[in-house]
């Protein structure tokens, strides 16, 4: 995967490098969660419910820790995200559940540490069996294509209601960005597959791996076959810079090093750029840039074509990569990949941006920072290959995304999808969840109700 | 010359019951208080007084293994407390020596000297000159102690009946000459009887309260309350911050009630802070004890609380306790003289309103419906008191979190006081 910077050298000692991808916030201890479940103020009808992407009823959570009820405030969680262990370590709080939060200005100090209280809960559980029944066998059947976090929540949920999931995965491991894309500080060891290992232990769950849909899977077999079809696909497709030399050995999609760090059993052996380029503004550049400085890089420029305050990493996630020493270069955007004499990058052009009458434009000037690697991040898109057949071209698309209905619906009867893949998506893997148990929920009443036609 | 820092100008020092006081922190007859080790260093951290913790007759009693358990907040801070322990468990003669010893170092300070002996003559006859003989100040009369020792006849067995309170108090005036304050249980159901009893008997002035009967807590894997003695357990006192309510009111009935009002009182309940001293003062005490607070943090805490209420003293213009002592019993009264046409009415100050819309769910579910919650376009919400329904009850602001954003506005009228007495809706009211 990173075979484009094969002739970098290697990151070195993989031991010593471990320290660096251990926890970014480490779990509170049970004193600690004691004291800051106290601070939650069980508001009525909570701002931070209403700010949760994926409903979770906080206040009433929060106060079953208070009351040593470890296993309570988790199965609150559960009931409403089953990757609520998950979420509680990728969420960006600081926008939205603790931004919501009542306490969450000067006078009060600070938000409730929601995001580390859901983790207290959701580590510390402790259930004989899974905390959830599978109703009786229903007799259908439903194929769930990708294994993320829509996938896997939609598939858990359909469970729930009785109906046999099978859980078709191009990957040899399920879990999508939680197993490959999130940074590795954040969700660190196995925890992925051991969530969903507990995920499975509902029963009645069926994940195939290797199964690519417009390659070895066709929409009509899975029409055929299944009785409803969800699609969880996710933006598979890395945004191209749409420059000469994007394909020079130095330059790459950071998603895909990303990927490679969160298999690599040892970090020594990732190949390590000294000076470093991210273009792009979001949390997959941050932590992009993050984890280079954590590699050993002695340069890491992250580079946005507008200011700051656009970027859509949050500002939680830009003082951390700041603290961290990555240098953010603002007000350029990549005019021309450098390449030295042997073929390879060698660094990055920039032209100077600025904004006259709202439009941005480049002032002329031009910027050149030499690096060793240079790696992308200005985006997902969603692969359309995917969705190719005959039956597949006919979904409607949306603004390069799959169109659906409130009830997750797409326009072909019987298909259903949600996640990063369709439109209202915000590339949130809390979000994903939710879509996923919505779509589970919307499956089962058309089911259901077809049946009671039939 | 060292720098000191400027203190407030005020008297703290207090003569309760002849009993002179450099300052009203007294620690109660209690484990703090049980030997001269304990009582040395609580006079040293400024403490003004101390109650020996109780004598009786030798032999000394035995106390069990596992004696005090508490009842918690969630943040483990000790909302009550209790304890199963006995009198002390020393010789009459070593406490009598040591009480002797510890007064001559100390002659400043007052040292009242807690006993519980039989309830028969020959008893108190005994002992009462044994202690006058120590130098102790005053005598405080155990009849109070809820556990253990009501079996044997004493403590809570001899407070809970007034005959003998009047006639064990009597025994003590006619036997020592020093003043005889009578510690009252709470363990009654009208604490003016007990009181009325001790001032019969000649009671130079009661202390209250002593603790309540109580259990803390269980342990449930174990099916055993707290504190467990092996598998068993039994009720203990409460006391701490949970009791002062309780106290207090047993202090305004005495205060109050005209047979009792000159009968001075110190106050013991729950006292922790200053503020809670000052109440106590303002409810008609002429002194405090306390014991759990000092037991929780040590005894240190006494600087804290005489610089707090002399500051709070200065800033008031009272320069001696006996001038705001008992100011708010004229205020404390029975319902019927209440004011039926007063009308107080909840304002919420939006400015400091955090949204967490505790006082809406209060209202709405358990009050008056009396609080609107409003949502504009952007989401922010509102919460706004629907005056015509408001009755003034105080639940909103009492579940608010934020200090002084809900306050409770008292609303004018040009109508006349009127009580229940008066009030043309009383079908029993007093007519002229």
């Amino acid at each position: 995967m990173t075979d484009a910077l094969s002739h970098l050298p290697r990151a070195g000692d993989g031991a010593a490098l471990k320290a660096g991808f251990t926890d970014l916030h480490p779990p509170l201890t049970q004193r600690q969660a004691i004291i800051e479940s106290q601070r939650c103020l069980y508001c009525y009808d909570a701002p931070c419910i209403e700010a949760c992407p994926s409903d979770i009823d906080i206040p009433r959570f929060i106060r079953e820790i208070s009351e040593d009820n470890i296993n309570g405030a988790a199965q609150t969680i559960l009931e409403q995200n089953i990757l609520g262990g998950s979420c509680a370590r990728v969420c960006p709080t600081e926008i939205l559940c603790e931004q919501s939060c009542v306490r969450n200005h000067d006078a009060e100090c600070q938000p409730v540490l929601i995001g580390l209280l859901q983790r207290h809960a959701i580590d510390h559980m402790h259930f004989d069996g899974h905390p959830f029944h599978r109703a009786a066998d229903t007799g259908k059947h439903i194929a769930v294509v990708g294994a993320g976090p829509a996938g896997l929540s939609c598939g858990h949920r359909l469970a729930m209601h009785g109906h046999r999931v099978t859980i078709l995965e191009a990957e040899a491991k399920p879990g999508g960005l939680n197993e490959y894309g999130i940074a590795k500080y954040k969700l660190v060891d196995d925890y992925a597959q051991r969530e969903i290992a507990f995920l499975l232990k509902i029963g009645g769950i069926e994940i195939r791996h290797g199964q690519r849909l417009g390659d070895n899977l066709t929409l009509d077999a899975l029409q055929r076959d299944y009785d409803a079809v969800f699609l969880g696909l996710g933006l598979a497709a890395s945004r191209q810079l749409g420059l000469i030399g994007e394909n020079a050995p130095g330059l790459m999609p950071a998603t895909e090093y990303i990927k490679t760090l969160r298999q690599a059993s040892d970090l020594g052996s990732l190949p390590l750029a000294r000076r470093c380029v991210v273009i792009g503004a979001g949390n997959t550049a941050i932590d992009m840039a993050m984890q280079m400085v954590r590699l050993g890089a002695d340069e890491v420029t992250l580079v946005y074509r507008r200011d700051a305050e656009a970027m859509s990493a949050t500002g939680h996630e830009q003082a951390i990569a700041k603290a961290n020493g990555v240098r953010i270069v603002t007000w350029a955007q990549p005019k021309q990949v450098l390449i030295g004499d042997d073929g390879r990058v060698s660094g990055m052009r920039f032209a100077r941006t600025e904004t006259r009458d709202g439009t941005l434009v480049a002032t002329g000037e031009t910027l050149d920072i030499p690096a060793d690697a240079v790696f992308k991040a200005i985006g997902q898109a969603f692969a359309d290959d995917g969705l190719s057949d005959d039956r597949a071209s006919r979904i409607a698309r949306d603004g390069g995304k799959i169109h659906i209905d409130d009830s997750f619906r797409t326009s072909l009867a019987g298909v259903y999808a949600g996640g990063d893949c369709v439109v209202p998506g915000q590339d949130l893997t809390v979000q994903a969840v939710q879509h996923g148990k919505l779509a589970a929920q919307a499956i089962h009443q058309d089911i259901m109700a077809q049946q009671e036609v039939a | 010359m060292t720098a000191t820092a400027k203190r407030p100008d005020v008297d703290l020092s207090i003569e309760f019951a002849g009993i002179k006081a450099p300052n009203p922190f007294w620690l109660a007859s209690a484990p703090p208080t049980d030997k001269a080790y304990n009582v040395e260093r609580a006079f040293e951290a400024g403490w003004g007084g101390v109650v020996w913790k109780t004598l009786g007759e030798d032999p000394a009693a035995v106390n069990v293994s596992s004696r005090y358990s508490a009842h918690f907040g969630k943040n483990r801070e000790v909302l009550g407390f209790n304890n199963i322990e006995l009198i002390t468990d020393r010789s009459l003669e070593i406490n009598l020596r040591e009480i002797t010893e510890v007064k001559q170092r100390w002659p400043d300070r007052a040292l009242i000297v807690s006993l519980m002996v039989p309830c028969v003559e020959e008893s108190w006859k005994a002992i009462l000159p044994l202690v006058e003989a120590t130098g102790a100040n005053g005598i405080e009369l155990n009849l109070g102690c809820p556990h253990g020792m009501p079996e044997r006849g004493m403590g809570a067995a001899v407070g809970q009946n007034p005959d003998l309170i009047e006639q064990v108090t009597r025994w003590c005036k006619t036997y020592s000459s020093l003043p005889v304050i009578v510690k009252l249980t709470p363990n009654i159901t009208d604490i003016r009887v007990p009181a009325r009893a001790a001032l019969r008997g000649g009671a130079d002035a009661v202390s209250l309260i002593n603790t309540i009967n109580s259990i803390t807590s269980l342990d449930l894997d174990n099916m055993v309350a707290k504190p467990t003695v092996g598998t068993q357990s039994t009720h203990g006192g409460y006391c701490g911050a949970a009791v002062k309510p309780i106290a207090m009111n047993m202090v305004a009935e005495i205060a109050r009630d005209p047979e009792t009002a000159e009968l001075p009182i110190c106050g013991i309940g729950g006292i922790s802070h200053w503020r809670d001293a000052a109440e106590f003062v303002a409810l008609g005490a002429g002194a405090v004890q306390v014991c759990t607070a000092a037991m929780l943090h040590g005894f240190r805490i006494v600087d804290e609380m005489q610089d707090g209420l002399a500051r709070w003293m200065a800033e008031k213009g009272y320069r001696s306790l006996s001038e705001f002592s008992g100011k708010a019993v004229r205020n404390t009264t029975d319902w019927k003289y209440l004011d039926m046409n007063f009308q107080t009415i909840a304002h919420i100050d939006q400015d400091k309103c955090i949204e967490c819309g505790r006082c809406y769910i209060a209202c709405e579910d358990t009050s008056h419906q009396s609080i609107a919650k409003l949502v504009d376009a952007s989401g922010t919400r509102r919460y706004e008191v629907i005056e015509e329904e408001c009755v003034g009850c105080n639940l909103c602001q009492i579940t608010c979190p934020v200090q002084d954003c809900i306050t409770m506005v008292p609303q004018p009228s040009d109508k006349p006081y009127m009580s229940w007495n008066e009030d043309p809706r009383n079908p029993f009211r007093e007519t002229a």
